[in-house]
């Protein structure tokens, strides 16, 4: 309904190169004339200066940062000036089997993590819009309650759950009969390695993001018209068929949108881990963002060289997966 | 069941069952989707049900080999501890909360004047750099702090050490990084907010002779507030839960700690003391939950912004 709206209002012709009815429509306004004197470029340079000086800067000083060796040595004003190292932070890091595993553990807990999620949530979605109005907002505002918890609050929690000796977990699995799950749990230690401490990690990301998915399907399911289904249920098209044929590929954007958002904020995943393992000492636990942190912050002498070095593989990472997000928004037109 | 009916909630799965099943299999049908339902709110729910719990429970109940449901003898011991004791040596509680506050408060305040410049400028204008302008947001918006974390605390110590001015170890650092962290999603906002605005509302107002900043505030504001609000208040869970800056920005400085590096601090140094890690565990919660409730929906379209219209 909202939408034909937005379709139906004539857009004068723009003079730039986007139609987007929104901004091209605005030419001829008063604002436009009484902000005459103030070109646009004064308007977004406050906002410019500020993320090019504060956050796009420091990606362009990170690659630097990982080609020199730099460490806090380099740092103090009275320290040698940072020297080029040939290189010397990405060989290192690729002929290290220890990265190696850390980047593979990296990659395998954010692909769990986001499958999870997906699945889960627009398992939950589809219900949401299944059930009646009324219990649909009641599991929804519970579901707002684990989106809304602060990470730090929502670790500790779980830390506190599979605390060994007398946390409810273990000692809920110690009460259920020894076939089923096996017995000795009550002192189980769960954060010490990195299989069973990556499974509540993996649990703590999940708990809090799949209501931000669930919503998104929710959102997205009822902006389908209910006609295609009809004209499909004409056709002699089932349940599973109409969603296949029709709901998945109406919701197709919004789940790559969703997609891409899930893996970039859970491959960056770092307070939930600080909390969960509570050391540096277990290298086997660790995933890149804490390697990032522990190289810069926890050794000693801290290395901001190899730290940005691993902040670039991240980084890059995350650019790969960026690229297809900007696909998705220039085509959605958000871009224009 | 009245609700399911309303042709709003029509969706093929009711109907199909309405049409062919047995009135016996429908009703097992929504049995089982209530069920469903029912077990998605408890495992939303219960975590944070267990903190607040926990918090309220007295330190034999929270030790005991066989943890109840509910706090048998509900105590305000951990909150009293919380707030009026010392999480850390020598820092009052309130002087955190009043440093999370701050820092919150400013940064938001920064940020909705400067993303309310850049999204009039880009919802209403056409200019060579516009596309770039938004290709830099949402790149940005991409790149992990946890990736800059490094280069940018580097940067703030040179500055420090070059002038003199206190960067870091104190709230001005985190104050600037909070600002721009949330400046690219507050300015996507509010161009939706902004465009929104009929240009004819601003032409019937000058023809009556309103000046520029009447109309900017008798017009524009008013239609802007709430996605300025909804933009604020997204600004202010980010900032207020943010971790990672702070713990490297502040280091020993535990002066100037903001809630959730205290939270983090006292857990490493009082690990077993659930009760009072559980009730300041709580009162983090509580602002952001009450904020949240407001703009749940605008995060949800704030977020995925034109794949879900309607």
């Amino acid at each position: 309904m909202a939408q034909t709206a937005e379709v139906t209002t004539p857009a004068d012709p723009a003079p730039g190169p986007g139609r987007d009815p929104k901004a091209g429509r605005a030419d001829h306004s008063l604002l436009r004339t009484i902000l005459k004197k103030t070109p646009p470029y004064a308007l977004i340079a406050p906002a410019l200066i500020f993320l090019a000086v504060i956050l796009l800067w420091p990606i362009a000083q990170m690659v630097w940062n990982s080609l020199h060796g730099y460490t806090i040595r380099h740092l103090s004003p009275a320290g040698p000036d940072p020297e080029w190292n040939d290189f010397e932070h990405y060989i290192r890091l690729l002929s290290d089997p220890g990265f190696w595993s850390i980047l593979r553990n990296t990659v395998l807990v954010c692909v769990l993590m986001v499958g999870i999620t997906m699945v889960l949530g627009t398992l939950v979605g589809i219900l949401l819009h299944k059930l009646p109005q009324w219990f649909s907002t009641v599991v929804a505002v519970g579901m707002m309650l684990a989106w809304a918890t602060p990470a730090m609050s929502a670790s500790l929690v779980f830390r506190w759950l599979f605390l060994p000796g007398r946390g409810l977990v273990n000692h809920v699995l110690e009460s259920l009969p020894d076939w089923l799950v096996g017995s000795g749990w009550t002192d189980y230690n769960w954060f010490l390695e990195p299989l069973s401490l990556f499974s509540v990690l993996i649990t703590v990301i999940v708990w809090q993001s799949f209501p931000f998915v669930a919503v998104s399907v929710l959102a997205g399911l009822k902006s389908i018209p209910n006609e295609l289904y009809e004209a499909a249920r004409m056709d002699g098209a089932g349940g599973w068929r109409s969603f296949w044929n029709i709901t998945l590929p109406m919701l197709r954007p919004l789940f790559s949108l969703i997609l891409v958002l899930q893996i970039i904020w859970d491959l960056r995943v770092f307070t939930q881990l600080y909390v969960l393992a509570n050391s540096f000492q277990n290298k086997d636990v660790y995933l890149l963002s804490y390697y990032i942190y522990q190289q810069g912050f926890n050794a000693s002498p801290p290395n901001y060289g190899m730290g940005s070095a691993i902040a670039v593989v991240m980084t890059v990472m995350i650019l790969i997966v960026t690229a297809y997000y900007l696909r998705i928004m220039i085509r959605q037109g958000e871009t224009r | 069941m009245s609700a399911v009916t309303a042709p709003t909630k029509g969706t093929p799965a009711h109907r199909r069952s309405r049409a062919r099943g047995p009135l016996l299999s429908k009703r097992l049908r929504m049995a089982g989707l209530y069920l469903a339902g029912a077990a998605v709110f408890l495992f939303s729910v219960f975590p944070v049900y267990w903190m607040v719990a926990t918090a309220f429970k007295p330190v034999s109940e929270i030790f005991s080999g066989t943890p109840s449901l509910l706090p048998g003898t509900p105590t305000l011991e951990h909150f009293d501890r919380v707030i009026n004791g010392e999480l850390i040596p020598g820092v009052s509680f309130w002087r955190f909360f009043a440093n999370s506050l701050t820092v919150t408060l400013a940064s938001v305040l920064m940020g909705a004047v400067l993303s309310l410049l850049a999204a009039i400028a880009v919802a209403r204008f056409r200019f060579r750099l516009r596309t770039a302008f938004i290709m830099v947001l949402l790149v940005i918006q991409m790149v992990p702090m946890e990736a800059m974390i490094i280069s940018i605390f580097i940067n703030f110590r040179q500055l420090q050490d070059a002038t003199g001015v206190q960067m870091l170890g104190n709230l001005t650092g985190i104050l600037i990084v909070y600002t721009a962290v949330s400046l690219p999603i507050t300015i996507m906002m509010l161009r939706g907010f902004v465009a929104a605005v009929p240009k004819e509302l601003e032409e019937a107002a000058a023809i009556d002779g309103a000046g520029n900043w009447t109309i900017f505030w008798r017009i524009l504001m008013p239609l802007v507030a709430p996605g300025l609000v909804a933009a604020s208040i997204f600004a202010f869970i980010t900032a207020w839960n943010e971790f990672i800056v702070a713990l490297t920005f502040l280091g020993r400085s535990t002066d100037y700690y903001t809630l959730p590096l205290t939270l983090s601090y006292y857990f490493g140094r009082y690990g077993t003391e659930w009760g009072s890690i559980m009730a300041a565990s709580t009162l983090l919660t509580i602002p952001v939950m009450i904020f949240f409730l407001f703009v749940q929906r605008r995060m949800v379209s704030g977020l995925t912004m034109g794949a879900v219209k309607g």
